[in-house]
């Protein structure tokens, strides 16, 4: 349970600072981080991409699941 | 390239290349865009506050509000959030704005005045890159104004609709509201294409999520340089524009709507930055945001609108003639309570409360 983030209701740059701390402590693995804006999910998105994780977002409710894969 | 940095860039582009053109047409010089200016002088204009020179119902703000509304409805990306924290972010915008009309502009006329060749406003920039570095420290201890939840759909209109009527105020110009007769305020390019331009720039920031603050900030956090592309193409396109006009005239003094106070230019921009990266965004973005139905960003706009009210009716305001030393006290009580709000606002603090999150 420790590889979830949860973002919802937070602006940019809390979502990215929340899954940066998580992503610097593991190497590889999954990580599925909740936000709730496409901002947030943007630019999370952009963070793991630049950190070389594979990202598949998907609707959740009002919010979106992004599921990092490395 | 990606999708989205090519969006950025046209986004700012045609930013700095509409500034350029709205000055051509009459806007104040290297004031193209401004949201600090522009609510300033729709404050006035409502008469909240009674500085005469600066009293106007710019169209480009509830054009650039009612803009980043449509584009986030024809997105389905319009949600209703709020209650993080709001009376603080009111605060928060209220001394964001003292700064700003202390250096006299927001971060995106400081790129703006730059690129006319004012050098003052790169003091004001190094000052809101400073700003932002103390910011980050403190979201790197913590600090967080909360999550914000979903409210009832209706609530989020409530904001566009106001701009709204700030636009039927404009066209119907009852007896109650001031337009200028001189100064900046009475130098106005023609309503339609002002509004026009509003509404263009609302939809690309909107789309872009163009953040001039958000630039510095990513840029220093996270080694992350995507939104000063949008920052960057700012400054390129009108400084092409001000080269091709003959309006670039770099240098210090007798800079248009300008002082030559370095110390005042970077502690006004400190405070902002500092301000803005607490709230999570500059004054673009906080309009970008209140339209997308966050109504915890419109109250910062309602903050940003009674700090200006309370700059002018005050004499804290700066004027090309300098900084007033109640502008100067204003400043430093101002980076007083930022401080005090970053310091109360980190978990240590906050975790005696109500639980967040997980």
């Amino acid at each position: 349970m420790a590889n979830e983030v949860d973002a919802r209701g937070l602006l940019c740059p809390e979502p990215v600072l929340m899954t940066k701390r998580v992503l610097d402590n593991i190497t590889g693995g999954t990580v599925q981080v909740l936000v709730s804006n496409m901002a947030a999910r943007e630019n999370v998105t952009r963070l793991a991409e630049n950190k070389g994780w594979r990202v598949e977002a998907s609707q959740q409710g009002e919010d979106f699941l992004l599921v990092l894969n490395k | 390239m990606s999708k989205q940095r090519m969006l950025l860039i046209a986004a700012g582009g045609s930013i700095g290349v509409l500034a350029v053109v709205l000055v051509a047409l009459g806007n104040p010089a290297n004031m193209g865009y401004c949201i600090a200016c522009f609510l300033r002088d729709i404050t006035g204009g409502l008469g909240f506050h009674r500085a005469a020179p600066v009293q106007y119902l710019r169209p480009e703000i509830p054009g650039l509000v009612l803009g980043a509304f449509l584009a986030s409805l024809a997105t389905r990306e319009f949600k209703t959030v709020g209650g993080s924290s709001t009376f603080t972010r009111f605060i928060l915008g209220f001394t964001a704005m003292i700064g700003m009309l202390v250096f006299l502009g927001c971060p995106l006329r400081a790129v703006l005045r730059l690129a006319g060749g004012d050098l003052n406003a790169a003091v004001g920039l190094v000052g809101l890159a400073a700003g932002v570095y103390i910011g980050i420290i403190f979201l790197k201890s913590g600090f967080t104004l909360g999550r914000a939840v979903p409210q009832s759909q209706g609530n989020g209109y409530l904001f566009p609709a106001l701009m709204a009527g700030v636009l039927v105020l404009l066209f119907a110009k009852p007896a109650f509201v001031f337009f200028s007769a001189e100064g900046p305020g009475s130098m106005k390019a023609p309503v339609l294409i002002a509004l026009a331009a509003g509404l263009v720039v609302g939809v690309l920031a909107q789309r872009s999520r163009l953040c001039m603050v958000g630039g510095i900030r990513d840029l220093i956090f996270f080694r992350d340089g995507h939104l000063l592309y949008g920052f960057g193409a700012i400054f390129v396109a009108a400084l092409l524009g001000n080269l091709v006009m003959g309006s670039f005239n770099p240098g210090f003094a007798g800079q248009p709507v300008a002082h030559t106070d370095g110390l005042w230019n970077f502690l006004g921009m400190t405070l902002a930055g500092w301000a803005s990266v607490l709230l999570g965004g500059c004054p673009l973005r906080q309009l970008v945001a209140g339209a997308e139905g966050n109504t915890d960003s419109a109250v910062t706009i309602l903050g940003l609108l009674a700090g200006a009210a309370v700059a002018h009716n005050f004499g804290l305001a700066a004027s090309p003639q300098g900084v007033p030393v109640a502008g100067q006290v204003a400043v430093i009580l101002g980076l007083a309570a930022v401080f005090a709000i970053a310091v109360v606002n980190r978990p240590a603090v906050v975790t005696g409360g109500v639980s967040i999150g997980k």
